[in-house]
C-alpha cells in the first residue's frame, strides 16, 4: 500500500457506521507495549533505538494478524506525510514531530495502527466506526497475543505491563471514545459533564489527542486508571460513562428541539450556508460549521446534503490533506481558499 | 490579522490563555505558535506533575532520602533523580530497581498495585508454574503437619523434580 492510497479511503473513524453512530464518533483501543530489558525510546541512544525498530519490524511484518499492514519509517516520510497520517489518527502528534528511529504500521482498512518508538517501544490501536469498544479490544487482543509469542515484553506479576511513564503501566491499555455533542455544549451543560467525567478518574481530550483542545463539539473520552482493574472492566466502566453521555446528549437534542427549534433551524442552515458559499475558510471554522450541518443531518433537518459528504469534509478539509490532494506544499493563507473551493464543490 | 507576538507574519493558530483569571485570546502565526507550545509544555509538562508526585513520597530520613536519589538501574543508567526530573522510567528493569519508591506513586496514580488483567502468553506459563510449586509446598506443609509422611515425601520429591526442571 503507498500513503496516497489512503486519500481514496475512508478512515474508519469518519464512516459513519456502527452502534449510536449520532453521537459516537469512534471508539479506540490503544496498547502499550516495551521489548523486556531493552532501554525505552526517549532513554535510548540512536543504535539502542535502531535495534528494538528492528526487532519489532521483523516481528511485525511476520505476525498473521498484521498481514495486510504496510510498514512506515518516519525518517522516509516528509512533513505532509507524517502530518497527513496524524489528522487520520493513525498516529499521534508526539511520534510525528519528534526525530529518531520511528516507524508507523498501518493497515489496509485503517483499523489498525502500530506506532514503534513512540514513548514506548510499541503503542498498537484498533479504531472501530461508532461505539463499539469491546470489538477494537477483540481484534487488538489477537494482535498482542501475536506479538507477544514473537517478542519478549517488559512484565511484572504484580505491576503488569511496564511502561515508559507508570501512568500507563498495568493493563497499558487506553480506551478512547470519540463524541460529538452539539447540544450539550449550545446548552451550557458541558461544562458540568466534563467536571463529572474529571471526577470520575476520566480525561477529556480534543479531536487530536493529548494537549489539543475540543473543537468542532468533539470530545474524546478515555480511561485514566490503567492498573489494578482488568482491561474488561476498564472497558464496561468506559462504556457505562459513554451511554450516560449519550443520554443526556440526547436529552440536550430534544430540549433544543422542542424548547428552540427555530434558533437551531438558524444556526444549522447559516452554518451550511457559510459552507456553501464562503470563498476562504480557516480549518478550524469548517470543523465548527461542520458540526451543525453534521447535527442537522442527525435531527433531520436539511435535506439533500450527503451524511458521507460531511463526515468525508471532516477529514479532506484539514492541512496536509489539502496538501496531498493539491499534490504540492502550500501556505496556510492559499490553503483557506482551496478549503473553501473544495467544500462548495463537495456541498454543490 | 498579524501574529501577536512577532507582528510579521499572518496569525493563523488561535489561542484562548487564562492567566489569573484574565482570559486572553492570542492570535498566532504558525512558528510563535511552537515556541510557545514548547514553552507551555515546560510549564505545565505531565513530567512536572509525576515528578512533583515522586517528590511527595519523601522517604523519612535525609540519608534515605540520598540513598533514592543515588539509586541507580543497573541495566539502564537511569538515577530515581533523573526519574523525578523527567517522569519517565529508563527500562523495565528500573521498575524493580526502584519498586520501594514506584509502589506508593503507582499506588496513588492508579489506586491500586495489583495487575489482574492480560499477561504475555509466556508470562502466563511461568507463572503457572510458580504457582503449582507453591500449591505442592502448601499441601507438604499440611501433610507433615497431620503426620501423613508418605504423602509428605511423595510431596517434596515432587517439589524437587520440578525445581530441578525450573533450573534447566
Amino acid at each position: 500500500m503507498q500513503l496516497n492510497d489512503l486519500l481514496n479511503h475512508t478512515s474508519e473513524w469518519l464512516k459513519g457506521s456502527g452502534p449510536n453512530s449520532d453521537i459516537v464518533i469512534s471508539s479506540r483501543i490503544r496498547l502499550a507495549r516495551n521489548l523486556d530489558k531493552l532501554i525505552f525510546p526517549h532513554w535510548a541512544d540512536s543504535v539502542q533505538s535502531q535495534a528494538a525498530l528492528d526487532t519489532i519490524k521483523e516481528c511485525v511484518l511476520k505476525v498473521d494478524s498484521l498481514k495486510h499492514a504496510t510498514f512506515f519509517k518516519l525518517s522516509e516520510l516528509d512533513s505532509v506525510d507524517k502530518q497527513f497520517l496524524v489528522e487520520r489518527h493513525l498516529m499521534s502528534l508526539d511520534h510525528a514531530q519528534k526525530s529518531g528511529d520511528k516507524a508507523v504500521v498501518v493497515d489496509n482498512e485503517e483499523v489498525i495502527s502500530v506506532m514503534i518508538n513512540e514513548e514506548d517501544h510499541i503503542r498498537m490501536q484498533v479504531m472501530q466506526s461508532g461505539f463499539n469498544l469491546f470489538e477494537a479490544w477483540d481484534i487488538i487482543k489477537k494482535i498482542d497475543d501475536d506479538l507477544a509469542r514473537e517478542l519478549n515484553f517488559a512484565f511484572l506479576p504484580d505491576w503488569g505491563y511496564l511502561t515508559a511513564c507508570p501512568t500507563n503501566a498495568g493493563t497499558g491499555m487506553r480506551g478512547s471514545v470519540m463524541l460529538h455533542l452539539p447540544a450539550l455544549v449550545m446548552s451550557r451543560a458541558i461544562d458540568r459533564v466534563l467536571a463529572a467525567i474529571a471526577k470520575l478518574s476520566f480525561t477529556t481530550r480534543g479531536l487530536y489527542g493529548e494537549g489539543t483542545q475540543a473543537m468542532g463539539n468533539f470530545f474524546q473520552i478515555s480511561n485514566q486508571i490503567s492498573l489494578g482493574p482488568s482491561e474488561d472492566e476498564i472497558i464496561e466502566s468506559i462504556n457505562g460513562l459513554i451511554r450516560q453521555i449519550i443520554e443526556q446528549e440526547n436529552q440536550a437534542r430534544q430540549a433544543l428541539l422542542s424548547k428552540n427549534r427555530p434558533l437551531l433551524e438558524d444556526r444549522i442552515n447559516r452554518s451550511l450556508g457559510i459552507l456553501k458559499s464562503a470563498r476562504i475558510i480557516t480549518s478550524q471554522e469548517t470543523i465548527e460549521l461542520l458540526s451543525m450541518v453534521r447535527l442537522g443531518s442527525d435531527l433531520d433537518m436539511i435535506k439533500g446534503v450527503n451524511r458521507r459528504a460531511i463526515n468525508e469534509l471532516f477529514i479532506i478539509t484539514q492541512p496536509a490533506h489539502l496538501q496531498k490532494i493539491e499534490n504540492k506544499k502550500i501556505s496556510a493563507e492559499e490553503r483557506d481558499l482551496k478549503r473553501a473551493e473544495l467544500i462548495r464543490d463537495k456541498l454543490k | 490579522m498579524l501574529c501577536n507576538l512577532c507582528g510579521k507574519n499572518p496569525a493563523t493558530v488561535h489561542l484562548t490563555e487564562i492567566l489569573d483569571e484574565q482570559m486572553n485570546e492570542l492570535h498566532l502565526c504558525e512558528e510563535c505558535a511552537r515556541h510557545k507550545s514548547a514553552a507551555m509544555e515546560q510549564q505545565f509538562g505531565l513530567s512536572d506533575l509525576l515528578a512533583g508526585m515522586a517528590e511527595f513520597d519523601k522517604p523519612e530520613t535525609a540519608k534515605e532520602k540520598e540513598g533514592a536519589v543515588i539509586l541507580k538501574c543497573q541495566n539502564c543508567g537511569l538515577t530515581y533523580a533523573d526519574f523525578k526530573k523527567i517522569g519517565r522510567l529508563g527500562c523495565g528493569e528500573c521498575y524493580n530497581t526502584f519498586k520501594k519508591y514506584l509502589s506508593p506513586l503507582l499506588k496513588r496514580i492508579h489506586g491500586s498495585i495489583q495487575h489482574t488483567g492480560k499477561s504475555p502468553l509466556k508470562v502466563t506459563k511461568v507463572l503457572k508454574k510458580k504457582i503449582d510449586a507453591q500449591e505442592l509446598r502448601n499441601r507438604l506443609q499440611r501433610a507433615v503437619e497431620s503426620e501423613a509422611f508418605e504423602e509428605a515425601a511423595r510431596l517434596r520429591d515432587q517439589i524437587k523434580e520440578l525445581e530441578k526442571k525450573e533450573q534447566i
